[in-house]
């Protein structure tokens, strides 16, 4: 059965290596084709690993971002592939357990539902402005560059550009960042509840 | 799909971004680099305290000769192992490279101390060197080995952190025994041997817990 998909699989992945060698030396085509053509295999190594189809998406990504941070350990003489499930199967570990996490606080908050007082309720209002102090705390504690980012794109809602401009970094670290803030903001008041 | 523009901007922003890479040495070389700094320290002690009362000592015990290749043999083997693993996509086989010197090492000292046990006739006095200082010493010149096998790895992406950091923490407690052996006049006794066992067992868990934390990818 592996046969004809293995010689197939071999020369694509001998092209992602030059790609990924081209990327190495600053090559941004090839970098992005590169990365174009990683998004099926890390939702192959993710879905293999068992992940639920709705954090696939969350594992891409991640795992996206972890090559751009570390595409210097990629040696063009050995197979892209391999190197780039391993970063992907780490990702997808990474995934499970934080879905795990996130399931196993669900079920309290159906607790939480039943339990839940009137909208009118005067205890209602408080909470609110408890929930907003703990984003509050919590985007405040965030690293200078993520904070940077949330403050500029998501609460001034300035575009990409005006806040490239602004803050003097690239849009694509601005991304970045805004990216790794949810996902750390995200956890945070998951996990912190 | 909505996921495919979000996949396809990320990629563009990543893509605009991008700039060229120095690409990290082969993990051998970058192991090589780390045995020279040992390999420096022990030419220091060798020039300072002579290889001849070493020798002396392997001579009149040959169990110390072979638990001293075995504990070199694991300095290489598990340098090499964790700077290989550093690098994604690296088999976790690898590990195994260490096994051979940690078996040498362990088997020969026991070895040495069991006979020990039975004809202690080749005893060299221990007591000008108690053994809290030689825990002190591996513990010690550990730090800063592990220290430096830490920022090679950081500089790299090690996806099995655990396992990373106990290959860390036994390449760095094995060279700080195969320092010691260079001038501690031990003796193969039951207390020395356990003494350095534990030495090692510290160094290797403290590696275990924080390069876990210090290695994880971010």
């Amino acid at each position: 059965m592996h046969d004809d998909t293995a010689s197939g699989s071999d020369d694509a992945d001998r092209q992602r290596r030059a790609w990924m060698a081209a990327a190495q030396s600053g090559d941004r085509r090839a970098y992005e084709r590169v990365l174009a053509d990683s998004v099926a295999l890390i939702r192959n190594v993710a879905r293999r690993r068992g992940v639920p189809a709705d954090a696939l998406d969350d594992v891409v990504q991640e795992t996206l971002i972890t090559v751009d941070r570390v595409r210097r350990t990629y040696d063009p003489s050995r197979s892209y592939d391999a190197w780039l499930a391993a970063i992907a199967e780490r990702r997808a570990i990474d995934a499970l357990r934080s879905h795990g996490r996130r399931s196993r606080r669900e079920i309290q908050d159906e607790l939480a539902l039943e339990q839940h007082p009137d909208r009118d309720d005067a205890s209602a209002e408080s909470e609110r402005a408890q929930h907003a102090q703990r984003l509050q705390a919590a985007v405040a504690g965030l690293p200078p560059r993520q904070r940077e980012a949330v403050e500029q794109l998501g609460l001034r809602e300035r575009t990409l550009a005006e806040a490239a401009a602004e803050t003097g970094s690239t849009a694509g670290a601005l991304k970045v960042n805004l990216h790794r803030a949810l996902k750390s903001l995200r956890e945070r008041l998951h996990g912190g509840s | 799909m909505s996921s495919v523009p979000r996949q396809q901007e990320l990629i563009e922003s990543l893509g605009a971004g991008l700039t060229p890479v120095r690409r990290l040495l082969p993990p051998w070389l970058r192991a090589l680099g780390w045995l020279a700094v040992v390999a420096a320290i022990a030419a220091g002690l060798l020039l300072h305290f002579g290889a001849a009362p070493m020798l002396d000592r392997f001579a009149a015990v040959p169990e110390r000769a072979w638990g001293f290749a075995g504990a070199v043999l694991t300095v290489v083997g598990a340098a090499w192992a964790a700077l290989t693993l550093g690098v994604p996509g690296r088999s976790r086989a690898w590990a195994w490279l260490a096994l051979p010197g940690v078996l040498l090492w362990i088997g020969a000292s026991g070895f040495g101390c069991l006979r020990d046990w039975f004809a202690p006739a080749a005893n060299i006095a221990s007591a000008s060197a108690p053994p809290a200082r030689c825990l002190t010493f591996i513990v010690l010149v550990s730090i800063p080995l592990s220290a430096l096998m830490l920022w090679l790895l950081r500089r790299a992406c090690p996806l099995r952190p655990v396992l990373t950091a106990i290959l860390m923490g036994l390449a760095s407690a094995a060279a700080a025994a195969v320092l010691l052996a260079i001038f501690h006049p031990y003796d193969a006794a039951a207390t020395d041997l356990l003494i350095h066992g534990l030495a090692v067992a510290i160094v290797v868990v403290a590696n275990a817990v924080l390069g876990n934390r210090l290695l994880s990818p971010r």
